[in-house]
């Protein structure tokens, strides 16, 4: 009975919970032991059990009223540690923030709990989401499900992996991300679920703890594309506290998955065949297209002229935005403070033990990048490069519906591996970061295993604010797809 | 009148430009709903936005956006329907974010003017550059224990309107005249309190010294965070003197961040660490730009009060007022205002020399603010009519007013209670004068002889014997017709 709890879609759960199959609890208890039972996996930073309980008898209590709030009532899921938590430690995965509790919620945890939602615990990640392997967590790293046929120990990517990793071994049934140059998608991809980041400014920043605040995305990680649409619709809509939260009503996400695709013209970017793309993921992108042309799709090739320089922009951009972000960690008020003996020397005790090693690399990038004289040749110029990767897509949207690309360049690789040199560590955004630095929306469907026996992803990409098109076309991938291969450490422990 | 300092090589003048920090009135900080009331417990108003706790954003107040753009056209400046808040990076312990939101690249106001009357009579426009909003600091107290600093929050996060004048101003006079205009016209829109004793203006002043008739500028200092008009005045002065020895004794000037020292008169640099920073301004990623539409900007200038310039030049020409007079008047909003309570219906220029003169030496004297004034612009008011009705003369209304001044009362009962109505009654005073004239021979002798003085003596006796009542047109008239016999 408990495996089974465990393995339902969010959508099957809801239906389960409805027709009384199962309560709240009996579903949170079963996801609690699986829990307990994968701590070697690392995916949570903190757990909260109690919560949980306390969440799931209430949703118990409200279906019994006949007041259940929708099909995410009652549903066991995961908070990414970026998120702040009302009375339960948040850390970023950082030193620095130790013993932080925050006296309020996030927005979009707020809402998720506001729909029901039963939170099982605060997922580990890259520290202050910096990272694409989840190895830069002060919480240590967290463990991909799957093994491969190498069966080594491989990171579930980053910077979601916990959310990404307890997704994938069944011990949630979905859980938040945050993307800001493809942390919810490359995870997801290297995990063998799907996540999408909306498009910049459909869910509100308020309460995340920000990393790059142009970049920044909070999204939904979960085992289906449905399951997705099910969890994004609460977590959307404008907030008064978020400025950059737009003021667009939020469609019925749910709705989209499961019509067709038809007469959709879906582009191929010609820049995105790179070198280094490994001869699987070539051919696996391949195949998507032609799941889509059998489906109805037309499939257009377009071209994203400066998707080469997107890297460089976002590694730009994003540490500058990163180190005047990070400047509030200073010992002064919360979290961590080593003493000095001047309020300098306080600082630098504080801020160079607290932070770790790749949060500091990026402080570093993003403070020379922003100094004077260096100023106009990287920020300002990379946000002109910024402006005409945007134009890139607007063009290439003019002609069609969604974009399909792979979501990352490769599997997921070991523990350890790429962590000695940031720049190979960084590629693995490649396909992310043009997305991101444009705003527009991007979902990663497991579309394969590939020769290693690891998942492999597809990304979509949609118009700004058509996230329906995007779970729409994504779902048809993933119906393709029927990709149903279960991580080593569920069938194998 | 040009401020010159005469050095061993020749006259020299001063070059200033000013920056004012101006505390916008808001009941709201710029970026969070806490309170901005002055002088609260420590840290007690204090948002979680203020506080820079994690993954909280900043809002724009759109009211502040409002104050800043009246400002502006109150500054008769451009207002930018376009601009940017800009982040300045700098760590200190009392910014709780690790920067300020300010605006450099694109201010909400650009060019203007600000008119200052010059006292030979003369006016001169003071240019601004810009005006931009940014947030303000907390506060550190290094004086409450020997080990430790603390941190008062409250101020986080207010918003102020920094006020960038050109260097426009050739004396310690001019800077004063110019802060004290400022102050005025925030006073006028209600923008700012102007309490600089408050902190709630504060100014930075850019002083540079050159040779009288030398063209272009040299080497300037930064005298910061004055917070008196006095001192901002006195800081020109001593520091102008300064480089002009340091000039002449075969010195150079830095460009440098100095401190005034009131105390001592003199100014000294700061460290280099207290402001030799990087400060790595680029726009604020968390806001978006204000874009503003020429509608909104048209109703608020619109909604503008009448300023001091305006109101000055409508005294002169509705009251006929001097235009020193009207200066005056216009300077502080509530004194024009009580001026026009008074003047209205009545002799203006004798309401203007009444309160010019007469109130201001009592205010003065008791350190009051007009809106305090004892005596109220009713009060006056009716004051100002007991004299044109003949109720009392023009000396015996000063005896009233001083009477007003100390028990607030209305002129007519103190009139009525102390008996000071005018004598006009020509027999009572006749009778007065024929006394006079019957028992005093010899000054009558003087008169007639052409001694006109005499005639002081006589009105002297005259008011005496009615304790100041008499009516001095009526004394002066019978008193010459029977002179002359």
């Amino acid at each position: 009975m408990t495996t089974d709890l465990t393995r339902m879609t969010i959508a099957e759960a809801a239906a389960g919970l409805g027709r009384g199959d199962f309560s709240a609890l009996e579903l949170t208890e079963a996801h609690i032991a699986a829990i307990e039972k994968a701590r070697a996996l690392n995916c949570f930073i903190t757990e909260t059990p109690d919560i949980a309980r306390e969440r799931a008898r209430a949703s118990d209590g409200r279906r019994a009223k006949g007041e259940t709030r929708g099909p995410l009532d009652g549903i066991p899921i995961a908070v990414k540690d970026l998120f702040c938590t009302e009375g339960v430690l948040t850390t970023a995965a950082s030193h620095i923030l130790d013993g932080f509790k925050p006296p309020y919620e996030s927005t979009v945890s707020a809402k998720l709990r506001d729909a029901g939602a039963v939170m099982l615990g605060k997922a580990n990640l890259d520290q202050f989401a910096m990272g694409s392997s989840n190895t830069t967590s002060h919480y240590g790293p967290v463990k991909n499900p799957w093994r491969g046929s190498a069966g080594k120990d491989l990171v579930p990517g980053g910077s979601s992996g916990g959310s990404a990793a307890a997704v994938a071994a069944r011990i949630v049934m979905g859980a938040t991300g945050t993307d800001t140059g493809g942390s919810i998608r490359q995870p997801a991809a290297f995990c063998g679920i799907a996540g999408i980041k909306p498009t910049y400014g459909r869910c509100s920043r308020w309460g995340i703890v920000a990393f790059a605040s142009s970049l920044d995305q909070a999204g939904p990680m979960a085992r289906t594309v449905r399951d997705c649409a099910l969890m994004l619709t609460p977590m959307c809509g404008h907030d008064p506290r978020d400025s950059t939260s737009a003021p667009i009503e939020t469609p019925d996400f749910a709705a989209a998955p499961g019509g067709s695709v038809k007469g959709l013209k879906i582009g191929i970017p010609a820049e995105y065949r790179m070198d280094g793309m490994s001869g699987e993921i070539a051919a696996l992108w391949e195949q998507g297209a032609q799941w889509l042309r059998e489906a109805g799709a037309e499939i257009v090739e377009v071209s994203l002229p400066h998707t080469r320089y997107a890297l460089a922009t976002y590694y730009i951009i994003a540490p500058a935005e990163a180190s005047s972000n990070l400047a509030r960690y200073d010992g002064v008020r919360y979290g961590l403070r080593v003493p000095g003996e001047s309020l300098d020397e306080m600082y630098e005790n504080t801020r160079g033990q607290g932070f770790g090693a790749e949060v500091r690399r990026r402080i570093l990038i993003g403070t020379y990048v922003l100094s004077a004289g260096y100023y106009d040749a990287y920020y300002k110029k990379a946000q002109r490069v910024r402006a005409l990767i945007a134009r890139d897509f607007e063009k290439a949207f003019e002609a069609v519906d969604a974009l399909l690309t792979p979501t990352a360049p490769t599997p997921a690789f070991g523990i350890g591996e790429k962590s000695d040199d940031p720049i190979t560590m960084y590629l693995n955004d490649v396909f992310t970061v043009p997305t991101s630095l444009a705003g527009l929306p991007g979902l990663s469907v497991p579309a394969g295993l590939g020769a290693q026996g690891l998942p492999l992803g597809l990304q979509v990409i949609g118009r700004p604010f058509d996230e329906e098109t995007v779970l729409r076309v994504g779902e048809v991938l993933e119906q393709a797809a029927g990709f149903s291969a279960l991580p080593e450490f569920v069938t194998e422990g | 009148m040009a401020y010159v300092i005469e050095g061993e090589t020749g006259k020299w003048e001063v070059v200033c430009g000013l920056e004012v920090h101006a505390q916008v009135v808001s009941q709201a900080k710029l970026f969070s709903g806490s309170s901005t009331a002055f002088g609260a417990e420590p840290n007690t108003q204090v948002s979680l936005v203020d506080a820079a706790m994690p993954g909280m954003l900043p809002v724009i107040n759109a009211y502040c956006i409002e104050q800043a753009v009246r400002t502006g056209l109150g500054l008769k400046a451009k207002i930018n329907l376009f601009s940017v808040f800009d982040r300045k990076n700098y760590f200190y312990a009392d910014l709780p974010q690790g920067y300020q939101i300010s605006q450099l690249y694109h201010p909400i106001v650009g060019e203007g003017a600000v008119t200052i009357d010059l006292p030979d009579g003369t006016s001169k426009d003071i240019g601004i550059e810009r005006l931009h909003m940014e947030q303000d600091a907390g506060k550190s107290m290094h004086d409450q224990d020997p080990r430790r600093s603390f941190i008062d929050l409250n101020r986080s996060g207010v918003c102020l309107m920094e006020i960038v004048g050109k260097p426009d101003i050739r004396s310690p006079e001019e800077a004063g005249l110019y802060l004290r205009k400022l102050r005025s016209i925030f006073r006028y829109l209600g923008t700012c309190d102007g309490n600089m004793e408050e902190g709630s203006m504060r100014a930075d002043v850019n002083v540079s010294v050159r040779k009288v008739g030398e063209q272009g500028y040299r080497t300037r200092a930064e005298l910061k965070n004055l917070n008196s008009v006095r001192f901002v005045m006195q800081a020109i002065e001593v520091e102008a003197n300064r480089q002009v020895d340091l000039y002449e004794s075969g010195g150079t000037v830095v460009q440098e961040t100095r401190l005034f020292d009131s105390a001592r008169g003199e100014t000294r640099p700061m460290r280099r660490k207290e402001f030799a920073h990087d400060y790595r301004y680029f726009p604020d990623p968390d806001l978006l730009p204000v874009e503003l539409t020429q509608e909104y900007v048209e109703k608020i200038r619109c909604g503008l009060p009448e300023l001091p310039d305006e109101k000055k030049e409508r005294f002169i020409a509705e009251f006929g007022l001097t235009p020193y007079d009207a200066g005056v008047l216009v300077a502080s909003k509530r004194a024009s205002e009580y001026f026009e309570t008074v003047a209205r219906g009545r002799d203006p220029k004798q309401a203007a020399s009444w309160i010019t003169t007469t109130l201001y030496a009592v205010l003065n004297d008791k350190g009051l603010e007009i809106d305090q004034s004892p005596v109220s612009a009713e009060n006056l008011g009716r004051l100002l009519d007991l004299i044109a009705d003949g109720t009392i003369s023009n000396r015996l209304a000063k005896d009233v007013f001083f009477l007003m001044v100390d028990t607030g009362k209305d002129p007519a009962a103190i009139v009525e209670e102390k008996g000071m109505r005018q004598v006009s009654d020509t027999g009572a005073i006749e009778k007065i004068i024929d006394d006079l004239i019957a028992g005093n021979a010899k000054q009558v002798e003087q008169f007639r002889a052409g001694n006109e003085k005499v005639k002081g003596w006589f009105v002297g006796q005259i008011m005496r014997a009615t304790q100041g009542k008499a009516n001095p047109a009526v004394v002066n008239e019978l008193l010459v017709t029977k002179l002359k016999g």
